[in-house]
């Protein structure tokens, strides 16, 4: 039979605040263990939380980000169960009024085509520690002889993002966790890097037949820890799930581990049962106002949105998906790219200018494009100069590398040193004659029928006008001269 | 010779005046800690040597200049605030040799005004408690009758200071605390409104019930020690950010123009003749004073017993969750996490303790948090609005502080019987409001062979801590119970 799958992505993504959740410890990753803690998030006796404003903060950005609605009234609430590498053994949550309700991932696949995924709600919890186990030789739990518990995580601020139930195939949910990622980073809220862990999604997946309506029994997978795991893990429990129906079996609902090596998901036969976690208002908080102004204050100094600049560019500006996926994702290049286009108004020449010369000199010079002494508004400059045939390509290309050791504009270079193209008629003719009078055997050559001599007169008369000359009249004017 | 019989206002004003130092108040209170405490078992850890070096330190800030509102005053801190580098035990075995890394806020701003720590006082494990039995670490006796309890939870607090073993005690009171052992005592013993003091430091029992508080000899001291201690602390998210007016120079000698409510549902005569007449006599004086008594109602007064037991243990049920052995404090080893877990749960925790966490886990389950713990916030709301509603009628509420004086040890037996003894104080901690016990009378137990006091609990509207002590001072100044009887213990050189 013929499947359709139906999958919901769950992902906690660590926010990247100066300091954590609820005390002043830095928040960093890769710190020697145990030193980045305080009484308050080693939870002592006795300490109490402190919001950090500007998670919150961040977590508004996201809701608008995702257009997700931002109720005036927030709170935390304790999730209570117990596990050694949670220091209070709660941990600080949101229940029933997270920060921000429903909104929607706007992505798109690689052939382009915009497709959605809708959230269920974006909520702002604490982290908890990392335990390691050791003795066992494989790092699990079952088997070793002691763990360790590395506490500098504990209290860093995390996002849960949780979405609804439609995402269609592993590619739609690779696209989804890509576009999120972006997305987040683009607004400055999270390095999301799933090797550090600032990002760890989990995938709930089902299928059903096409044409059905109803759900079928999911499964939940974890650890997995790349966007490639995550397809494969997804592509390879549809597969096993089609399997068993077509085979009449039952699917049982339950949560499985990526094994990566194996490429298959495998049951983690966990003894816990439904957990209780007595979910309940923090006492230590008190609940959270959030004003129109404070979203409108965070909305007026919102980064450019990756699906907004996607819209802009494959669709106003007709580039191709790669080039917009690339310029999309090393957001300081696209906003360079944007205020080179203000100045400009040329999207398609500029494009051309950030991807190929300006990322061939970041290339060999290791400089980023955003911090080199090329400035938006001189390769603006230069893009109208081109546009206008001002310059040529040639003289454009020499100019680029002029800027890019810090010449400065490239309109004053040009009036400087005279190097205009020449469209003057008469000064045009007198290079081409000058070069004919001077190649006399040439010009014979060419009239008895070597055309390839043509290529070299051109380049003659271009070298005679010091580059000035505009190559396609020189073209034009010599072909005229020479009679053909 | 250092008077340490004194007040703290007076002992403040002897060492910045240089009359004596701070090392000689410091040094007789230690000798008087020696000499009684066999008695009384107010401390679970003296603070000899810390003590003396810190009067010697003030006593160089003093000589060079500097004035301190407490300078010199012998502190006692209740075992459930943290003191950076002391045991901080909660009196628990689960924290019996905790050491703690840092200082609570409240304890910082009485070591910045001048008062230094002698000692970490004895209460009920994790400040559950009424009668200081609960504590898992030492047996406090009451000074004025060695074989009956200080009170509690604060019950090592009171009793320090009632046998001259400090002048001024730090306790916190989450529904009767500081009151409940301060009346005990023959003491003022005061809980500001919620907020008002930070709680960063001390170890929770009920975090939306619990505040610091004072346990002192007279009103004065009680508003000098609030006056240092109160105002906003961006450690603690519940401290609220609103001016704070001093007190201590406000103090009144009259409360004409003052109305003072009483509450129709808190019927004294049920406690018994000798005690309603004290009651009858303390309203008597209050209107002598000036006072105008109005009747007021609570109408859900009678429910606040049974939604403290609820909200209180489930906000413990959570607090005390990290108690696990994993980081800090007791550990137990078992063959797993989970069963370390257990045995260092099951060993470390008293039965108190245990009782409340699963009434409070209980009462957040699924299934039963709706019928429980929601609505018992409900209830909090409404005995609230009571409160907000009676004080449209008066200035101030006057009520029992207790419903009997300090009894026997080992006579309430059955948990809920104790639970009862915070029947008066619960209400305003509910409400959060500022409420205060004041030395009222005496009556002699039955049984008993000793006079022993009882306080008078006056309670004010949120944040209204001035117009409270005033009326306090006021009465207190007018009646003088506090001074008509005296301890079983040597009398402290005056
Ligand atoms: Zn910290």
């Amino acid at each position: 039979m013929k499947y359709e799958a139906v999958i919901g992505i769950e992902c906690h993504v660590e926010l990247k605040t100066a300091s954590k959740m609820f005390c002043g410890c830095a928040n960093r990753f890769g710190a020697e263990p145990n030193t980045l803690i305080c009484p308050v998030c080693m939870g002592m006796p006795g300490s109490l939380p402190v919001p950090n404003a500007a998670a919150i903060e961040y977590m508004i950005r996201a809701g608008l980000a995702f257009k997700a609605a931002i109720p005036a009234y927030s709170k935390f609430d304790r999730k209570n169960y117990f596990y050694p590498d949670m220091p209070k053994n709660y941990q600080i949550s949101q229940y029933d009024m997270p920060l921000t309700q429903g909104g929607v991932v706007r992505y798109w696949l690689e052939d382009g085509t915009i497709r959605e995924c809708r959230l269920t709600r974006i909520h702002l919890e604490e982290d908890t520690g990392k335990s390691t186990h050791a003795g066992s030789g494989d790092g699990r739990i079952a088997g070793s002889s002691y763990s360790l518990v590395d506490f500098n995580r504990a209290g860093v601020p995390l996002m849960e993002c949780v979405s609804e139930p439609d995402l269609r195939s592993a590619e739609e949910a690779v696209a989804f966790l890509e576009m999120l990622r972006r997305t987040l980073m683009a607004i400055g809220v999270s390095d999301v890097k799933m090797e550090e862990g600032s990002l760890r999604c989990d995938a709930n997946v089902s299928i059903r037949p096409i044409g059905s309506e109803t759900y079928g029994t999911k499964t939940e997978i974890k650890n997995m820890n790349s966007f490639r795991s995550v397809r494969r893990a997804i592509e390879s429990e549809i597969a096993r799930q089609s399997a068993m129906l077509d085979a009449g079996e039952r699917i049982v609902q339950e949560t499985l581990g990526w094994d990566e090596a194996n490429g298959t998901t495998i049951s983690m036969r966990s003894k816990e049962l439904a957990h209780d976690y007595r979910y309940f208002p923090d006492p230590d908080l008190v609940p959270m106002e959030i004003s129109e102004e404070r979203v409108a204050a965070v909305r007026a100094k919102m980064s450019p949105l990756p699906i907004d600049r996607f819209e802009r560019y494959a669709k106003e500006y007709g580039f191709n998906i790669k080039q917009t996926t690339q310029l999309i994702d090393a957001p300081e290049i696209a906003d360079f790219f944007d205020r080179t286009v203000e100045v400009s108004k040329h999207p398609q020449q500029t494009q051309n200018f950030v991807l190929g010369d300006l990322s061939r000199l970041a290339n060999e010079s290791g400089i980023a494009i955003h911090q080199s002494p090329v400035s938006p508004e001189h390769l603006g400059e230069l893009v109208t100069l081109v546009e206008a045939k001002t310059i040529n390509s040639k003289i454009a290309k020499e100019l680029l590398a002029r800027m890019w050791a810090g010449e400065g504009s490239p309109k004053a270079i040009v009036e400087r040193e005279g190097l205009a193209q020449t469209s003057d008629p008469a000064a045009l003719a007198r290079f081409v004659d000058e070069v004919l009078a001077a190649n006399a055997a040439s010009v014979e050559e060419y009239r008895a029928g070597k055309s390839n001599v043509f290529g070299f007169l051109v380049g003659a008369v271009m070298k005679n006008s010091r580059g000035k000359a505009d190559p396609a009249a020189v073209n034009a004017l010599l072909r005229e001269r020479l009679g053909g | 010779m250092a008077t340490i019989a004194k007040s703290a206002a007076e002992i403040a004003r002897a060492v910045n005046a240089r009359e004596c130092s701070a090392r000689e108040i410091i040094d007789a209170t230690l000798s008087r800690i020696e000499a009684v405490e066999p008695q009384v078992g107010a401390y679970l850890s003296v603070l000899g040597r810390q003590a003396r070096e810190s009067a010697d330190a003030l006593d160089a800030r003093i000589a060079a200049g500097e004035r301190f509102p407490l300078a010199g005053v012998p502190l006692a801190v209740k075992d459930n605030l943290a003191l950076e580098g002391t045991v901080t035990t909660c009196g628990s075995k689960m924290l019996e040799r905790w050491v703690a890394p840092y200082t609570a806020t409240a304890v910082r701003s009485m070591l910045a005004a001048g008062a230094i720590p002698v000692g970490k006082a004895n209460m009920d494990e994790f400040a559950m408690g009424s009668s200081c039995e609960n504590s898992a670490l030492g047996v406090t006796r009451n000074p004025y009758d060695l074989q009956r309890v200080p009170g509690g939870s604060s019950g090592g607090s009171a009793a320090s200071v009632a046998a001259y073993e400090a002048t001024i005690a730090l306790g916190s009171d989450t529904g009767g605390s500081i009151r409940e052992p301060a009346a005990f005592c023959n003491l003022v013993g005061f809980k500001p409104t919620y907020g008002r003091i930070s709680r960063y430091g001390l170890i929770a029992f009920a975090s939306s019930l619990d505040q610091i508080g004072p346990l002192t000899r007279s009103v004065e001291d009680a508003a000098l020690a609030y006056d240092a201690m109160a105002g906003f602390d961006p450690m603690d998210a519940t401290s609220v950010d609103r001016t704070v007016e001093a007190t201590a120079g406000t103090l009144r000698e009259d409360l004409r123009g003052l109305r003072i409510g009483v509450v129709k549902q808190f019927d004294t005569h049920k406690l018994g003749a000798e005690i309603d007449d004290v009651y009858d006599r303390a309203l008597h004086d209050l209107e002598a004073l000036g006072a105008e008594i109005v009747e007021v109602e609570l109408p859900t007064a009678d429910y606040g017993l049974a939604t403290y037991y609820l909200i209180a243990p489930a906000e413990c049920s959570s607090n005390l969750a990290r108690f696990d052995g994993v980081r800090y404090g007791l550990r137990v080893d078992g063959v797993d996490v989970a069963e370390m877990n257990e045995r260092t749960r099951a060993a470390g925790f008293g039965p108190e303790v245990k009782r409340r966490i699963l009434i409070g886990t209980y009462a957040l389950s699924s299934g039963y948090y709706d019928a429980y713990y929601v609505r018992a916030q409900k209830a909090r709301t409404l005995v609230a609005r009571d409160f907000a509603k009676a004080f449209e009628r008066c200035d101030l509420i006057a009520a029992p502080a207790t419903s009997s004086p300090a009894f026997r040890f080992k006579s309430k037996s059955d948990p809920y019987s104790m639970y009862l003894m915070d029947y008066y104080t619960i209400p305003m901690s509910l409400a959060g409001l500022p409420a205060l016990s004041v030395p009222c009378g005496w009556v002699t137990p039955e049984g008993g062979e000793r006079p022993m006091p009882l306080g008078l609990q006056l309670t004010a509207p949120l944040f209204a801590e001035r117009p409270l002590l005033a009326a306090a001072h006021a009465y207190e100044r007018a009646t003088k119970h506090a001074a008509k009887h005296g301890t079983q213990l040597p009398e402290a050189a005056r």
